[in-house]
């Protein structure tokens, strides 16, 4: 019996369940070796080589060199994990969500201080 | 014997840890989510917990997918504040309380909670903002916290209804200890928020308001509502409220409502603090 997805009408969201943390495996292991100093530089000095040393597919390496945050997302990575990545790039958590929401930090902070994403037209994929 | 006399419910987004450990909490920004946290500083120093009970969850620092406990509890001596990526924040390290933990442990294991126990972990965001929160920048905690650590992270974390209950297992378990200990206990996280994907940034004020206000007034309840209304609502990230029912179970039914706050937004996130007292 597949698992029952209750989620998955939701728009513009993917729930790290088990398929997903499945598929996701290696490349979130990855992203966890980043919280030690030596991979962090490892990985800055030449970042092909060492994502190679990690048995991911070549899809989900590409998404890392383009640090294309959905579609690592789309390949089983979960934001958290992924945070190891943008983190060590200098990056915030809200960097990397304009970045996912398509719109510049600016944008984005500006309607995050106007209260956010509002729900409306939101819960449901067939309300966009 | 050892009483819970206060629970205590916060958001713990890392980005507060920052604008702490960087002294912007003054700034612009970041001042109206600060002022919110100042009856609970006054607070804290006059009711001198021995010890916090502290529910969060670890955000891929301590587990990542190759171990996934559902509830894990510190009993160890100490914990190191986590390097996420950027270093370990500039915070204290945290003690422990083994004496407690064991036996939270041995009493919740026999009340069928089958608690995962560790003893070597570094505790992350989740687990020291909330301190920098409560307790400001001193030199050593003033108190010793006993991590409990709750998966939300993998699909599925525990239902509410569990939470609920485990709440109410540790009360039984703090209850029986016998020495005279002042216990807190704090649920962290939430409240709505999302962090991946295009509907990053959702925030849900009216669902946030009737959460408080339900955990307060019927939390039987409201321990009954399903993962699906948390993700839908208050956005993938805010699941992590779960961990605000393991709080209110291990109080009374009846609790007095002492403190609440709501801010938007710290980063990407609606910020909810509560305190009830436990009325003994």
């Amino acid at each position: 019996m597949a698992l029952d997805k209750p989620y998955a009408d939701i728009p513009g969201t993917t729930i790290f369940d088990a398929d997903q943390a499945r598929m996701g495996y290696h490349l979130n292991q990855f992203c966890m070796s980043l919280m030690k100093v030596e991979c962090r530089e490892r990985f800055k000095s030449d970042e092909r080589v060492y994502l190679d040393v990690w048995p991911m597919t070549e899809d989900q390496r590409q998404a890392v060199l383009d640090r294309d945050y959905n579609r690592m997302i789309e390949l089983g990575g979960n934001v958290y994990f992924l945070a190891k990545i943008f983190l060590s790039d200098g990056q915030s958590f809200e960097q990397a969500a304009a970045a996912m929401t398509g719109v510049t930090r600016e944008e984005y902070r500006k309607m995050m201080l106007s209260g956010g994403r509002s729900p409306e037209g939101n819960r449901y994929k067939r309300e966009q | 014997m050892a009483r819970i006399t206060a629970g205590v419910a916060s958001s713990h987004v890392p980005a507060i840890g920052v604008a702490v450990d960087l002294g912007k909490t003054e700034d612009e920004y970041w001042a109206p989510l600060f002022r919110g946290y100042e009856f609970t500083k006054q607070w804290i120093v006059e009711e001198k917990p021995d010890v916090v009970l502290l529910v969060y969850n670890d955000h891929a620092s301590a587990f990542g997918l190759d171990m996934i406990p559902t509830f894990a509890i510190g009993c160890g001596e100490n914990f190191k504040p986590a390097d996420e990526g950027w270093g370990a924040r500039p915070v204290p390290e945290v003690q422990g309380c083994p004496d407690l933990a064991w036996h939270i442990m041995q009493s919740v294991i026999q009340d069928d909670f089958d608690l995962t126990v560790v003893n070597e972990m570094d505790v992350d965001h989740g687990l020291t903002v909330p301190l920098s929160l409560m307790f400001g920048q001193p030199e050593e905690w003033p108190c010793k916290v006993i991590p409990l650590a709750v998966n939300v992270v993998v699909y599925p974390p525990p239902s509410g209804q569990r939470c609920y209950n485990l709440g109410k297992a540790l009360r039984r378990a703090v209850d029986s200890f016998d020495e005279d200990f002042n216990v807190q206990i704090w649920g962290t996280g939430g409240m709505s928020h999302q962090l991946q994907g295009p509907r990053a940034g959702l925030i849900n004020k009216k669902w946030d308001k009737e959460f408080f206000d339900r955990l307060v007034n019927e939390p039987d309840e409201l321990a009954a509502m399903p993962h699906i209304d948390y993700l839908r609502e208050a956005g993938s990230e805010g699941v992590e409220l779960v961990m605000w029912l393991v709080m209110r179970g291990a109080l009374n039914r009846d609790v007095k409502e002492l403190h609440r706050f709501y801010h938007v937004p710290a980063s990407n996130t609606a910020v909810g603090h509560l305190i009830l007292e436990n009325n003994l």
